[in-house]
């Protein structure tokens, strides 16, 4: 009923209902937390890589928050794995906009992109480049 | 009660008022609904500040010629209007700020700095805006002063309990939300002056979601300090008032300096302008002055009674439909005389900020997130919360767009 809503098409509200790759891993290579205080969206993204330290093996993640934040995490959860931890660190708003596949209004824009940002973070910190406990998007 | 009996407001015509409602997005008709963060700007406010800025430009106190005269009159005269408006003594008690936030940071500066120290205590509410609540806690942080918050009870009222527990001889200010901007709950503001006078401490009533919507007499409420913003009560942005007692703002020292606030000057000291101009220090406000004083014309048109019992209609209207939905929590305290116009709540498994993007693509415009309040939504247990608030111009049609939209968003999220 009624018209659509564009920031919502079928694929955010698949992911943010049936989440992808949702939990924790067991050994993980490294684990990092971030969150948006203004909307309380909390996301903890577990990531495992293989033996070579440099390829993403696979990806878990754990949060609460608006469907915008939430299916970021899942599809990012997805689309890193068998990335290198260099590809992850060259992603920007543009890549993350392009994966969700929707019009991110610049309000929305932090909760959209939380999921990469702790995934960066999460990448750095693991590397000895950044020192952080918690990601924040108003960083 | 006696508001039963006054005549309801012509709503199409005072939407006439507003061109701004005119507008369409993807052919839906604006359903204005964000009153509470700021309320839409009445023409003749637009008129009034225009007519300064195109007839008698020029800037206060220092000019001879023709044009600063009249500009200097009506920028003081404004004073006057809102002292009269607010019913406060003169002008001497009315200061021009930039919004709540400063006229409370004034005061918390100029007095609290001054007058705090350990031992003292600052009594708030859990339900303050984070003008206050911030302030505050930041100036006890620096002084020594603790702070301490009234409880709220499961209805969203101030625990009155808890605040006569709380209020005590150690007490040196009291700073309550008249209305509170989260849960609509109407505070017993005099009681709570009252409680704080007993105790030798004083009293500041933040009135930005009160004064727009209904009759205030500061002098009623015996407050020691007033505030309010002009952009919430269909004026402009960039002004505020603080209301303070004569006798207070005379003891306290300056908490801006430079131009218009001095008498003399020299290269070793100064001393004070009069008030209130003691506390306007800068070339001031006086297009958005100006424009105030058209808002307060403008309302006192209608009548604050009427405005306070269209609001009171609207939030029943607001809360009877929307509680008729069980995955819609609803906060704050049942319709009645101490809720005021707005309505707070949450759709189930439907983040605010989803909800209000959603009622975005319907043209329906709500706020969501915390409201700064903060602690208070900590409180209720939610990081985030929607708001619905009303105005002068909003109908019963606009909060049947508000549950259409909800019903939508429900759908796309089942």
């Amino acid at each position: 009923m009624g018209m659509g809503s564009d920031m919502y098409r079928q694929q955010i509200l698949d992911h943010y209902k049936n989440p992808r790759n949702y939990g924790e891993l067991e050994e993980p290579t490294f684990t990092h937390v971030g969150e948006n205080p203004m909307c309380g969206d909390e996301i903890r993204m577990d990531v495992r890589l293989e033996d070579d330290g440099e390829t993403i093996e696979y990806v878990a993640f754990k949060g609460d928050g608006c469907a915008i934040s939430q299916a970021s995490a899942s599809m990012l959860s997805s689309e890193l794995q068998g990335k290198t931890l260099e590809e992850l660190q060259e992603m920007d708003r543009d890549d993350v906009v392009d994966m969700l596949g929707v019009d991110i209004s610049p309000m929305r824009i932090k909760c959209a992109v939380l999921a990469e940002k702790v995934a960066q973070d999460g990448a750095e910190i693991y590397r000895g480049e950044l020192e952080k406990e918690k990601t924040t998007t108003e960083d | 009660m006696s508001q039963q009996n006054l005549e309801p407001l012509d709503v199409e015509r005072l939407r006439e008022d507003f061109p701004i409602l005119e507008r369409e997005f993807d052919g839906q008709p604006l359903v204005y609904l964000d009153n509470a963060a700021t309320t839409q700007t009445a023409d003749p406010v637009v008129d009034a500040m225009s007519d300064y800025y195109r007839r008698y430009n020029a800037n206060v106190h220092r000019g001879i010629h023709h044009l600063s005269q009249e500009a200097s009159i009506a920028y003081e005269e404004a004073h006057d209007r809102v002292a009269d408006f607010i019913g406060a003594g003169g002008r001497e008690e009315v200061v021009f700020t930039k919004n709540t936030t400063e006229a409370e940071n004034l005061v918390a500066h100029s007095w609290g700095l001054e007058e705090l120290g350990p031992g003292d205590e600052i009594v708030l509410t859990e339900m303050e805006h984070h003008a206050s609540l911030v302030t505050w806690q930041q100036i006890g942080k620096r002084t020594g002063a603790d702070v301490k918050y009234i409880r709220i009870d499961e209805n969203g009222r101030l625990d009155m309990d808890h605040a006569r527990e709380l209020v005590t001889d150690d007490t040196a200010m009291l700073s309550a939300v008249h209305v509170s901007n989260t849960l609509g709950t109407v505070n017993p503001v005099s009681e709570l002056v009252d409680l704080a006078h007993d105790h030798d401490a004083l009293a500041f009533i933040d009135g930005a979601q009160a004064v727009p919507n209904r009759p205030v007499d500061v002098e009623a409420i015996d407050a020691d300090f007033y505030a309010f913003s002009g952009h919430k009560m269909a004026g402009p942005t960039g002004i505020g008032v603080l209301y303070g007692k004569e006798e207070l703002l005379e003891e306290m020292q300056p908490y801006l300096y430079g131009g218009d606030m001095i008498t003399k000057v020299t290269f070793e000291d100064s001393t004070w302008n009069e008030l209130p101009w003691k506390f306007e220090a800068g070339t001031p406000q006086i297009a958005e002055a100006i424009g105030l004083v058209a808002a307060i014309d403008y309302l006192e048109g209608i009548g604050m009674e009427r405005i306070e019992a269209h609001e009171r209609e609207l939030a029943r209207y607001a809360y009877e439909q929307l509680s008729a939905h069980s995955d819609v929590e609803i906060y704050g305290p049942e319709p009645g005389p101490d809720r005021g116009g707005l309505v707070g709540f949450n759709l189930e498994g439907v983040h605010a900020h989803d909800l209000a993007s959603i009622m975005n693509d319907y043209a329906v415009a709500i706020r969501a997130g915390d409201h700064c309040t903060q602690p208070l939504h900590d409180k209720l247990g939610v990081a985030a919360s929607a708001r619905a608030s009303f105005y002068i111009y909003n109908t019963r049609e606009e909060i049947d767009a508000l549950v259409d939209a909800i019903d939508s968003a429900r759908q796309l999220f089942a």
